[in-house]
C-alpha cells in the first residue's frame, strides 16, 4: 500500500476547493425556480465557480431535474449531460461540479428540491445512514467491494434503489488526486477536463499493476482495502422518480478515516433535523 | 333506516327549483343542508330523478343531494331534434346544474347507465377537476372509451378479445332495436310502459313500489331513444381521446344484463386516479333495492379528501392486506397497492422491516399500518384479522405471500425441515385464506385472495421436495376454494413466480449443510438470482393485473411459464427433469 501522500497544506487546500463547490451549489440553489432548464442551472453553476476562480474542471457541471434525478429512463452516457428538462414546483434536482484550483479538485453533489416533495424528504433524511455507514466500514478497512455490499445491503433495507451503478463502470466514488498534469486547462473531452484524463489514465494503469482501482465499484477490482488517499464518494440513492446524492471527499490515511469537512449543507440539515426533532 | 324508504327522509323533501341550461328548462330537486359537500345524482334511461329516492334519503343526512330530470324527462324541457340530444349539451347540462347549485365549490357526481354516459361527458372534458370533485360511475361507460375498447378488441382479434366483443354485442341488443325507426317508440308506447313493473321485478329483482316507475315513463322512454340514435354510432366510429384528472369510482353490478364488467378493462389508461368496487346487484336493484349499499359507497368515497390525496394518508378507500410483507415480493405488492391508493396492511415476522414498507407506502398519500405476525401460528393469524377488521375494515384484497425457501432431496430433508416448510408455506396460506376469507364473506361485498404459489408448484425438482410440495398443496388448496368463495363474488389468484431477485435466497435453508457451507450456498444462489435479474416489483404488477381482471393463475417470469406450457405437452418430460440436481 502507498503512504498517505497528503500534509495538512494539502488537505486544507482541498477542504476550501470543497467549500467553494459547496459553496456556488447552494448560491444556485437559491437562483433555482420553476421555469428553470438544467443548461441554464448548469451555466448558472459555471459562471459562479469561475467567477469565485476556479480554472479548470474535472468534470463539466450536471444538472438532473425530475425524474432524471433518478436515472430513470438513461440507455447512454450521453444523457448525464445537461438538458433542456424545465424545473416544475414538486421537482427534486441534483447538481454536480468539480472544480480544480491549483491543481486541487474537489467533486461535489448537492439535492434539493423546488416545493413539496415527500419522497424527497425521507430520501433526503435516510441519506445520512449512508454516510455513516460508509466511514464506519472504510474505517474497518473492509475491502471496497464489500463497503459497497454493504451500501446495497442497506438500501435493500430500506427499499431504495442503488442509482449509482448507473454511472460508468458502476462506481460509487473514485480516487482524487492532485492533478499535475500539464494538459490545456478548461479543455475537456467527453465531459471530462483533458488533464483529468491525463491523471486518470495515469493512475487506472499504474494502479491496476498494483492489484488495485482508483475506481469504486461492486467488481473483483476492488476487492482491495482502501488505498490511502482521498476519494470522491457518492452514494446515489433512489426511490421510484426521486434520486438525490451527496459527493464528498474522504481521508483515507494509513490507519484511520474520516469524512475532509462536516461542514457541509447536507450535515448541517441533518443536525439542524435532529436537534428540532 | 331500510332499503325501503318514502324518498323524503323525513321531513327534507326536495326543492324545486328549475336551472337554464342553453335555453332548455331543466328541473332540479335539492335536499339536505346546502353547507354540505353537494353529490349531484343523475339518471339513466328509462328513469327520471326518481330512481335515486333512495340513495338521495340516504345521502341528503349529511350532504347537500342534488337532482334533475335529464332533457328529454321527467319535468325538465324536451329538445325539438336529435341533434340537441348530442352529448356535447348532456355535459352542459351537468355544468349547468352544478353552478346553479354549487356555484362555489367542485361537486360530487354520481351516475347510472345513460347518466352516466352524459357524465363522462363532464368528466372528461378540459378542467372538469375545477368543477367536479369526484366521480362514481354504474353501469354507463363513456363512449370514447367504448370505441377505443371496440377498436383495441378488433384490431387484436384474440379468442378473448373476440369472445368479449361477441358477449357486450349480446348485452347490448337494444341498441341495436333503438336504431329502428318506428319499431322501438311504438313498442313502448304500445304497452311496454305498463309492463315496465314486471320486467323490473322479473328480470331485475326490483319489487313493485308506489311512486315507480314515473307516471311519465311513456313519453320519457321515447324521446330517450333519441340519447342513443344522436351519440351511439358518430362516437363509437370516430372516438375522441378522453382523459379525467378526476377521481373516478367505478362500481361494478355484478348482475348487470346491459353493461359487461370488462368493458371496463383498462380504463386506468384514460382515468388514472380510479377505485373499482364491485356490487351484487343487477341494473336496477343497485339504486331500487340496495339504495342504502350504494350511498354508503358514494359517501366512502365523497369523505376521501381528494384535493389532498398526495399529501395526507386518506384512512378511507379500498383495503389491501399483504402477509410478509417485509420484503421482496411482499413489499413490492404493498408498495403497488398504495401506488394505486390502496389502502394497505402488512404483516411480517420482522416487524421492523414490516413498518419501513408501511412508510414507503404513506408516501403514495394512502394510510398504511404494519404488525408482527407469524404467519404458520393460526390464534396470531385469527387476532390479526380481527385486529385488522377493528382497525381498519374488512379488506378487499388478500395476498398471503409470505414464504420461506428450502432446498433438499426428501430423503435428506428432516422432518423437522419439512414441519418448518410446511408451516409457514401452507398452514400460513391456510391460516390467512380462512381468517380473512371468513370475514369477506361475512361482509358480502366481494373481494379478492392472492396466493404466492411458485413455478415449484407444477415443476418437480428432487432438490425441492419440502418447497414444491408446499407450493403445490398452496395451488390446489386455491382452485378449490376459487370454486367455494365464487358466489360470494370472492376472486381467488394463485401466483407462480419462478426466479426473482429478493431476499428468499440468502435465508432459504439446505438440507444437510454446516453453517460455513450454508453461507457459501446462499451466496452462489443469491448470485445466480441477482443475475437472473428479475424484480419483484414485475411480480407485483402482475398480482395487481390479476386481482384486476380475476385472473385464476398466473405464471411469471419466462421460466414459470415454459413449466407450465411443458408441463401440459409432455409431463413426462418434466418428470425426467425433476431428477437433475438443481440445487
Ligand atoms: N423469489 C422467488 O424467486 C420466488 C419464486 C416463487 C415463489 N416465491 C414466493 O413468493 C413469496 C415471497 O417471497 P420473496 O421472494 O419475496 O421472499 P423474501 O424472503 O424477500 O420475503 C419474504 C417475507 O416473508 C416474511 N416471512 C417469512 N416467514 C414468515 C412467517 N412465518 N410469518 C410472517 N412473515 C414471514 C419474511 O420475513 C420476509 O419479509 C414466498 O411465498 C415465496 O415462496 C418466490
Amino acid at each position: 500500500m502507498p503512504r498517505f501522500p497528503y500534509d495538512e497544506r494539502d488537505l486544507a487546500k482541498f477542504r476550501e476547493v470543497q467549500q467553494l463547490a459547496y459553496h456556488c451549489a447552494e448560491q444556485v440553489a437559491a437562483w433555482i425556480e420553476p421555469g428553470v432548464t438544467e443548461r441554464q442551472a448548469t451555466a448558472e453553476l459555471r459562471r459562479c465557480l469561475v467567477r469565485a476562480g476556479v480554472q479548470d474542471f474535472f468534470h463539466v457541471p450536471f444538472a438532473w431535474f425530475g425524474d432524471r434525478t433518478a436515472f430513470r429512463h438513461f440507455h447512454t452516457p450521453l444523457q448525464f449531460f445537461a438538458g433542456s428538462r424545465v424545473l416544475a414546483e414538486g421537482m427534486p434536482y441534483v447538481l454536480d461540479c468539480a472544480p480544480v484550483v491549483d491543481g486541487y479538485t474537489a467533486d461535489i453533489g448537492y439535492g434539493g428540491k423546488v416545493g413539496d416533495n415527500p419522497v424527497w424528504d425521507l430520501l433526503a433524511k435516510d441519506l445520512r445512514t449512508y454516510r455513516d455507514l460508509i466511514l464506519r466500514e472504510v474505517r474497518a478497512r473492509k475491502p471496497l467491494a464489500e463497503v459497497y455490499a454493504a451500501v446495497d445491503a442497506q438500501l435493500a433495507v430500506h427499499g431504495y434503489d442503488n442509482r449509482h451503478q448507473v454511472y460508468p463502470g458502476r462506481v460509487i466514488g473514485h480516487q482524487v488526486t492532485r492533478n499535475t498534469a500539464r494538459g490545456p486547462a478548461g479543455v475537456n473531452l467527453f465531459g471530462f477536463g483533458v488533464r483529468t484524463l491525463q491523471t486518470l489514465g495515469r493512475e487506472l494503469v499504474k494502479e491496476r499493476l498494483e492489484g488495485r482501482s482508483p475506481l469504486w465499484a461492486g467488481g473483483r477490482a476492488s476487492r482491495h482495502a482502501p488505498t490511502p488517499g482521498l476519494w470522491a464518494v457518492e452514494p446515489h440513492i433512489g426511490f421510484r422518480d426521486v434520486g438525490i446524492k451527496f459527493e464528498e471527499l474522504l481521508v483515507v490515511t494509513d490507519e484511520d478515516a474520516y469524512w475532509l469537512d462536516d461542514d457541509l449543507p447536507h450535515v448541517r440539515r441533518w443536525d439542524l433535523q435532529e436537534a428540532t426533532a | 333506516m331500510t332499503g325501503r324508504s318514502n324518498g323524503t327522509h323525513g321531513t327534507d323533501a326536495p326543492r324545486r327549483r328549475t336551472v337554464d341550461s342553453g335555453g332548455l328548462a331543466l328541473a332540479v330537486y335539492e335536499q339536505g343542508d346546502p353547507a354540505r359537500p353537494t353529490v349531484l345524482l343523475v339518471h339513466g334511461y328509462p328513469d327520471d330523478h326518481s330512481v335515486w329516492d333512495d340513495v338521495a334519503a340516504d345521502l341528503a343526512a349529511d350532504h347537500h343531494v342534488v337532482r334533475y330530470d335529464t332533457r328529454g324527462s321527467g319535468a325538465s324541457g324536451v329538445p325539438a331534434t336529435r341533434e340537441d340530444y348530442r352529448l356535447e349539451l348532456l355535459g352542459q347540462d351537468l355544468y349547468a346544474v352544478a353552478d346553479a347549485v354549487s356555484p362555489d365549490r367542485p361537486v360530487h357526481v354520481v351516475a347510472h347507465d345513460w347518466g352516466s354516459v352524459q357524465a363522462w361527458e363532464a368528466v372528461t372534458a378540459p378542467g372538469s377537476y375545477r368543477r367536479i370533485a369526484s366521480y362514481t360511475t354504474m353501469s354507463g361507460p363513456c363512449l370514447d372509451h367504448m370505441g377505443h375498447w371496440i377498436r383495441h378488441r378488433l384490431r387484436r382479434p384474440t379468442p378473448r378479445h373476440l369472445a368479449q366483443l361477441l358477449r357486450q354485442g349480446a348485452h347490448s341488443w337494444y341498441i341495436a332495436l333503438f336504431q329502428l325507426p318506428v319499431l322501438a317508440p311504438a313498442a313502448w308506447k304500445l304497452g311496454l310502459a305498463r309492463l315496465w313493473p314486471r320486467v323490473l321485478r322479473d328480470l331485475e329483482a326490483v319489487r313493485p313500489r308506489p311512486g315507480h316507475p314515473q307516471a311519465t315513463l311513456a313519453r320519457d322512454a321515447v324521446h330517450g331513444i333519441e340519447l342513443y340514435r344522436a351519440n351511439m354510432r358518430p362516437r363509437v366510429r370516430a372516438p375522441r381521446e378522453r382523459h379525467t384528472e378526476v377521481p373516478v369510482q367505478l362500481i361494478t353490478l355484478q348482475r348487470d344484463h346491459y353493461v359487461a364488467d370488462f368493458l371496463s378493462e383498462g380504463l386506468e389508461r384514460w382515468a388514472p386516479r380510479l377505485t373499482r368496487r364491485t356490487l351484487d346487484a343487477t341494473h336496477w336493484s343497485a339504486l331500487l333495492e340496495k339504495g342504502t349499499t350504494v350511498a354508503a359507497m358514494v359517501r366512502e368515497f365523497t369523505a376521501r379528501d381528494h384535493g389532498a390525496v398526495r399529501r395526507e394518508p386518506s384512512a378511507a378507500g379500498e383495503l389491501a392486506v399483504v402477509t410478509g410483507g417485509g420484503s421482496g415480493i411482499g413489499r413490492a405488492t404493498a408498495l403497488a397497492f398504495a401506488d394505486r391508493g390502496t389502502r394497505v396492511v402488512v404483516c411480517d415476522r420482522d416487524l421492523p422491516a414490516a413498518q419501513r414498507t408501511a412508510e414507503l407506502c404513506e408516501l403514495s398519500g394512502v394510510k398504511a399500518a404494519a404488525y408482527r405476525v407469524d404467519v404458520s401460528d393460526g390464534a396470531a393469524v385469527d387476532a390479526f384479522a380481527q385486529q385488522v377488521a377493528a382497525d381498519h375494515g374488512v379488506p378487499d384484497v388478500v395476498v398471503n405471500n409470505a414464504g420461506i425457501g428450502h432446498s433438499g432431496t426428501f430423503l435428506q430433508t428432516t422432518e423437522e425441515e419439512w414441519r418448518r416448510v410446511l408451516d409457514v408455506n401452507l398452514w400460513g396460506v391456510i391460516h390467512g385464506c380462512r381468517a380473512f376469507g371468513q370475514l369477506m364473506v361475512e361482509r358480502g361485498t366481494g373481494g379478492h385472495i392472492v396466493n404466492l404459489a411458485s413455478a415449484a408448484a407444477y415443476l418437480p425438482a428432487k432438490q425441492l421436495a419440502a418447497y414444491a410440495t408446499s407450493k403445490s398443496a398452496v395451488f390446489m388448496l386455491s382452485d378449490c376454494l376459487r370454486a367455494e368463495l365464487a358466489p360470494h363474488r370472492i376472486g381467488v389468484s394463485t401466483i407462480c413466480p419462478g426466479i426473482v431477485h429478493t431476499n428468499i435466497t440468502r435465508t432459504t435453508t439446505f438440507s444437510g449443510l454446516d453453517e460455513a457451507a450454508l453461507a457459501a450456498k446462499q451466496a452462489k444462489v443469491s448470485k445466480l438470482y441477482a443475475r437472473r435479474g428479475f424484480p419483484p416489483e414485475k411480480v407485483a404488477a402482475e398480482i395487481l393485473r390479476a386481482v384486476r381482471t380475476r385472473k385464476p393463475v398466473v405464471p411469471v417470469t419466462f421460466e414459470a411459464k415454459a413449466a407450465r406450457l411443458l408441463g401440459r405437452l409432455s409431463p413426462a418430460l418434466l418428470r425426467k427433469a425433476a431428477r437433475i440436481n438443481a440445487g
